[in-house]
């Protein structure tokens, strides 16, 4: 390993930047790969870098072929986060839920009464407006991002943030109908309709949850299976 | 965190710290498991040309084998795959956990 490749990894580490070390085995060329850079030897093809990022969301290193090639991809992985916006009740329940499955939590709502320690022990919680602190907390690959407050005020601009990132998952809670006209107006201020589409609403897996416990299981289980799963598979009707 | 990011971090450092001290570095990656194997595919391990390491790729069972290979690695400065073998037999007979077979990527920083 060249000691630039080696910098270029440490530093990815050092920013939290998820990252992969990929080692042609033919070769011996490696490239250090995020999800704006490539340094090293050589540049990937772009018709394997969906592959590696995969591997990054997926935290799995392991050997891929791309067509005569054998490539160990090592993911260097920082680690996996959620931000939810609204400090409400469904977010007190699924933030301890989902720092147990191993997320790095934090609860975004300007609203004083709503985001206090009381009601979110252990729990990061920032105050800032929900675009602004989705720009300062720069979601990666291994984030996921879901709007609970029901308030197009703190929902929409979260959301029209969150498009702008890459991160793995993006939920928004509310109705079917409250989500189409959150989409309606989305698209009124620009967004485009097929960007829309990464927005998973009504958020969570279709299981029947009636309690705030229940809705932040199911919540939890859709972004489980975007991560580890292939294609969601989310009941419809 | 996943714990296997955090060592990463922790062993990458430890190679930087003896890189900064004018020591030699090889850093040896498991990139292939079969069986039953203790350290996951992607586990490192730092060696310098003391013999010091850092991190591991097995239970211990290769370890050493490793960081002779590491010394040759680094002398010639051209990276080499191991392939380690432990038939569920002889592992008992060494009084190791491991009975499977790993591959392992040893390369010097340069």
């Amino acid at each position: 390993m060249k000691r630039r490749t080696f910098d270029a990894l440490r530093k990815a580490q050092a920013d939290r930047i998820p990252a992969a070390l990929v080692t042609d085995l033919g070769t011996g060329f490696q490239t250090v790969v995020t999800e704006a850079t490539q340094q090293g030897d050589c540049a990937l093809e772009d018709e394997f870098l969906p592959q590696v990022y995969e591997a990054i969301v997926k935290d799995r290193s392991g050997i891929l072929e791309f067509y005569d090639g054998q490539f160990f991809v090592n993911v260097l992985n920082s680690p996996l986060r959620m931000i939810l916006v609204g400090a409400v009740h469904i977010a007190q329940a699924l933030a301890p839920m989902a720092s147990l499955a191993g997320y790095d939590v934090t609860v975004v709502d300007p609203r004083r009464a709503f985001a206090t320690d009381e009601r979110f022990p252990a729990i990061r919680l920032n105050g800032d407006w929900p675009d602004e602190a989705l720009e300062a907390l720069r979601p990666d690959r291994r984030t996921a991002i879901i709007t609970l407050s029901h308030d197009p005020k703190l929902d929409d601009p979260a959301l029209m943030t969150a498009l702008s990132t890459p991160a793995f998952f993006i939920g928004a809670l509310g109705s079917r109908k409250t989500h189409a006209a959150r989409l309606e107006r989305m698209q009124t201020q620009g967004v485009q309709a097929d960007r829309l589409t990464r927005i998973s609403g009504p958020v969570g897996l279709d299981i029947g949850a009636v309690t705030p416990a229940e809705i932040a299981i199911s919540i939890l289980a859709e972004v489980t299976l975007a991560l580890r799963g292939g294609p969601k598979h989310k009941a419809e009707g | 965190m996943s714990t296997q990011s955090a060592d990463a971090a922790q062993i990458l450092e430890q190679a930087e710290r003896w890189l900064a001290e004018g020591r030699q570095v090889a850093l040896a990656t498991v990139v292939a498991t079969w069986g039953s194997a203790p350290r996951r595919v992607g586990s490192l391990m730092a060696i310098n040309d003391q013999g010091g390491m850092a991190g591991s790729v097995s239970g211990g069972c290769i370890e050493g084998a490793v960081v002779h290979e590491a010394q040759a690695v680094m002398a010639e400065q051209e990276p080499r795959m191991l392939s380690f073998g432990v038939t569920d037999e002889m592992a008992w007979e060494v009084g190791l956990a491991c009975g499977g077979k790993l591959q392992v990527y040893v390369e010097a920083v340069t």
